[in-house]
């Protein structure tokens, strides 16, 4: 058994004192910004309008691991060759890069539906914009918390 | 450098025409963001797997493109409307251009 | 501004009033107007009887435990129940100053009322009043219900992994369970459970990380009545945050209320009658739940050890609160007709242990659980020379003991402690065994670290656990209570945002400000962090009450709250 003292990071000593677990990337880097995810849509889209709905983001309110944070996006389409979701852009606005994953759809995708997992770097906003066949643009957003965690309860 | 792990690929072997079935993939890999540095303090150079494809007899009917922020060892899951049998091809294509496949068969009847 | 002193005199005050009067209470509890009979008088109804017992913590005999004093609910919980504490409490559910009820569900006057009316719990006399409910209604129409947290707790439970409550939980034929301290043991120990256990451990909310499929059965249905109910289970879904996820490391936990929606209605449509959600959200998170999620008829709430003598009702949802560590047994008739349910009946059975009788097969298998520790649990290290009680947002007097033996025993400054919900209370004069130490801190990560922190490290350990508790939406909330806190006073503003809710941080050995950038030693436990160096907290604690003989906690003054 040892007794000595150790200086701590500041994320060692959170995660030790009150318990959890490591943000995901690592720390004093240059983070993006609510702006540099909307330069991104501006390359993509221009300054084309977007609407709320029809995206739906379900993400875990608070993430367990900010290294794998679950990430599933639906879009309310019917799929069809007249009327189908072209391609789902997600963003984080406090990674170091803005960017997380672009899906591309077809009709014979059935569901405009996606899972896969995702790093966070800290507490942020999560944003996906759905590009309809028609040109549309839908968009949707959700905050994920990485916390250091509780105590028990 | 190139993608050395095998895919893995979870598809139902049957379905019915017209039925939307789940398809879950998983390939290991660093997904090296370019973002982190080594003990010498020497940024590690980004290494990731960028694009993830899907088709059915031939025909591409789902692709994403990861970036940096995609987790190690990148899962996906995705949905496609069975109307006759055939063969998935998966593949899965690294920044250097290096690629894994994978295939699986699919009766509908 | 409320400050944790202000809270004390009210309850000091009120103390007063019954100061002359504990023989005329002990009589009318011991006796004379309270008997087992009167807590089972019920008027039985209906179809089926849904008993619903949760959070005993492996409290396998009587004990203890003072209701919180402070209890704070925030956002659109500010001021509802359970949010309500001491008299706020006894008005809104009219329940009468000093009497029965008020002792087992508030902090008012608690000592005065603890030796009127004796301890609480008890598996023995859980199972007299279980076998007599079976008894009166047909064990074809009783269904019995464990809301998690059942097998941790205790110096027994931590020895045997649990196996002593698996052994209490199958001698009371429960039906089934769902789980959040018992994933502390493991994901094979919890395996095993699942496997071998005559109940059914269910989980609607468990992934497996690497293909996000279910690991645990989601639902189970049961005739009972000739009435067909789902029971729907639902984890903790904070315990990988709240709780060593390196233990569990291949599930992954969360909310996932669509996926609850989506149960409820593969219920319906399976031909449930009536659609039971056996939940260890915490109240707040099964409030908004019941209120976004449709067809359930019951939520049995836990976690947050609520003990209220009325359901709330959310919509058509009904939630029952059954407060913790064996101290009640909620009842729930429910009529079912046309395959809905037509009516209820419900009653919080509090389970004074002085008036029920024991049932002799479970105080058999109690003793028999208990007699391989005696040597350990029956020790007394010391004694209680004012009342020790945990629970509450903030400090409680047993945590102030904890924390002032971590400081004096690993030479430290400051001392963090977890704020648990769990730990039974000592009155005055109580023997201080090592059970009770026990009782406080048996997990399976116990070591009592040392270490330096920053000042400014120490404000964003508090921000973030204040955040876990005071984000107005319930979703975003996670864990316990208020870490607490020895060495240093605060402020907190529990209506502000994460990064705004603490200031003036004082160093209370020196008296001065908390300086952000100077270094302090501090010892803490329950690090959920993997490989944590330090003695097992219970050995620190055991050194300092041997050494001290007896446990004299003043008041604790130094956290002062406002915007509640």
């Amino acid at each position: 058994m040892t007794f000595k003292a150790f200086a701590p990071t500041r994320r060692q000593a959170l995660q030790l004192a009150a318990g959890a677990f490591a943000a995901a990337l690592a720390p004093n880097l240059a983070l993006a910004t609510e702006a540099q995810v909307a330069d991104e849509l501006k390359k993509l889209f221009g300054g084309k309008s977007m609407a709320e709905g029809k995206v739906k983001l379900d993400l875990p309110e608070i993430a367990e691991n900010g290294l794998v944070v679950p990430l599933n996006l639906e879009v309310d389409s019917p799929m069809t060759d007249a009327d189908y979701v072209k391609a789902v852009h997600v963003f984080a606005d406090g990674n170091p890069l803005p960017q997380v994953v672009t899906y591309h759809f077809t009709p014979a995708s059935g569901r405009a539906s996606a899972s896969t997992r995702m790093r966070l770097a800290q507490t942020q906003n999560v944003i996906a914009v759905a590009e309809m066949s028609d040109g549309k643009l839908y968009s949707a957003k959700a905050q994920v918390k990485v916390t250091i965690g509780g105590c028990g309860g | 450098m190139a993608i050395t792990s095998k895919p893995r690929v979870r598809v139902p072997a049957q379905a019915k025409a017209g039925e939307i079935i789940e398809i879950k993939t998983l390939i290991s890999h660093e997904m090296e963001s370019g973002q982190r540095k080594d003990s010498a303090g020497k940024t590690v150079p980004r290494d990731i797997i960028s694009t993830f494809e899907a088709a059915f007899n031939g025909k591409p009917f789902f692709k994403a493109d990861w970036f940096p922020a995609i987790s190690a060892n990148p899962f996906q899951s995705f949905f496609f409307k069975a109307t006759e049998s055939g063969e998935f091809t998966f593949s899965w294509k690294d920044d250097g251009g290096s690629e894994q496949k994978a295939t699986a068969k699919l009766t509908v009847g | 501004m409320i400050s944790r002193r202000d809270f004390l005199i009210a309850g000091t005050a009120l103390a007063g009033l019954f100061a002359g009067q504990p023989g005329a209470l002990a009589q009318a509890a011991r006796g004379q107007t309270l008997s087992q009979g009167d807590l089972l008088k019920f008027g039985a109804s209906g179809t089926v009887t849904l008993l619903h017992i949760t959070d005993i913590h492996a409290q396998l005999v009587p004990i203890y435990f003072r209701e919180p004093s402070v209890n704070l609910g925030v956002g659109e919980a500010r001021g509802v129940p359970p949010h309500l504490t001491d008299q706020a409490f006894l008005d809104v559910f009219k329940v009468p100053v000093g009497g029965r009820d008020a002792y087992a569900m508030t902090s008012l006057d608690f000592q005065n009322l603890a030796k009127t009316y004796g301890r609480m719990g008890g598996m023995d006399r859980m199972a007299t009043l279980i076998k007599a409910i079976r008894a009166e209604r047909g064990d074809d129409k009783v269904l019995l219900l464990d809301g998690g947290d059942g097998l941790q707790g205790s110096w027994t439970s931590l020895k045997t992994k649990g196996e002593d409550m698996v052994k209490v939980f199958s001698a009371l034929k429960t039906d089934a369970m769902v789980g959040h301290w018992e994933f502390t043991y493991g994901a094979d120990r919890v395996a095993e459970i699942k496997d071998k256990a005559p109940f059914a451990f269910l989980a609607q909310n468990v992934r497996s990380v690497e293909w996000q499929e279910p690991v645990f059965e989601a639902r189970k249905t049961f005739e009972k009545g000739g009435a067909k109910v789902a029971v729907i289970g639902q984890a903790f879904p904070r315990t990988p945050i709240s709780n060593p996820r390196w233990m569990i490391p291949d599930w992954e936990f969360g909310i996932r209320e669509d996926e609850m929606q989506k149960q409820v209605d593969a219920a319906r449509a399976d031909g449930a009658d009536v659609v039971v959600l056996l939940s260890h959200n915490g109240f707040d998170v099964d409030r908004k739940m019941a209120s976004r999620v449709k067809g359930i008829d019951v939520v049995f709430t836990a976690h947050t050890h609520d003990a209220m003598p009325a359901v709330v009702q959310v919509g058509q949802t009904l939630l029952v609160a059954s407060g913790s560590h064996g101290k009640f047994l909620s009842r729930l008739d429910l009529d079912v007709k046309d395959r809905k349910v037509a009516g209820f009946r419900f009653q919080l059975i509090p389970v004074f242990s002085d008036v029920i009788a024991p049932d002799p097969e479970m105080a058999k298998l109690v003793a028999d659980i208990r007699a391989p520790y005696a040597k350990d649990i029956d020790r007394v290290l010391g004694q209680a020379g004012s009342l020790l009680y945990r629970r509450g947002n903030f400090n409680g007097t047993l945590d102030d003991m904890i924390c002032d033996a971590m400081m004096a025993e690993r030479d430290a400054e400051i001392a963090l402690s977890p704020g648990f919900r769990w730990g039974a209370s000592l009155l005055p004069g109580d023997p201080i065994t090592f059970e009770q130490v026990a009782n406080a801190t048996a997990i399976t990560y116990p070591a009592c670290y040392r270490m330096t922190m920053t000042g400014k490290q120490l404000k964003d350990v508090l921000e973030d656990v204040a955040d876990n508790i005071f984000h107005p939406d319930p979703y975003f909330q996670g864990g316990g209570d208020m870490v607490r806190v020895g060495g240093v006073g605060y402020s907190i503003d529990v209506g502000k945002e994460i990064g705004s809710r603490i200031s003036d941080m004082v160093f209370l050995k020196t008296g001065k400000a908390l300086e952000a950038d100077r270094s302090y030693t501090v010892a803490g436990w329950a690090s959920v962090n993997q490989n944590v160096e330090g003695p097992p907290i219970w050995e620190i604690v055991e050194r300092y009450v041997t050494a001290k003989k007896t446990i004299d906690i003043k008041p604790n003054a130094s956290v002062k709250v406002s915007g509640a």
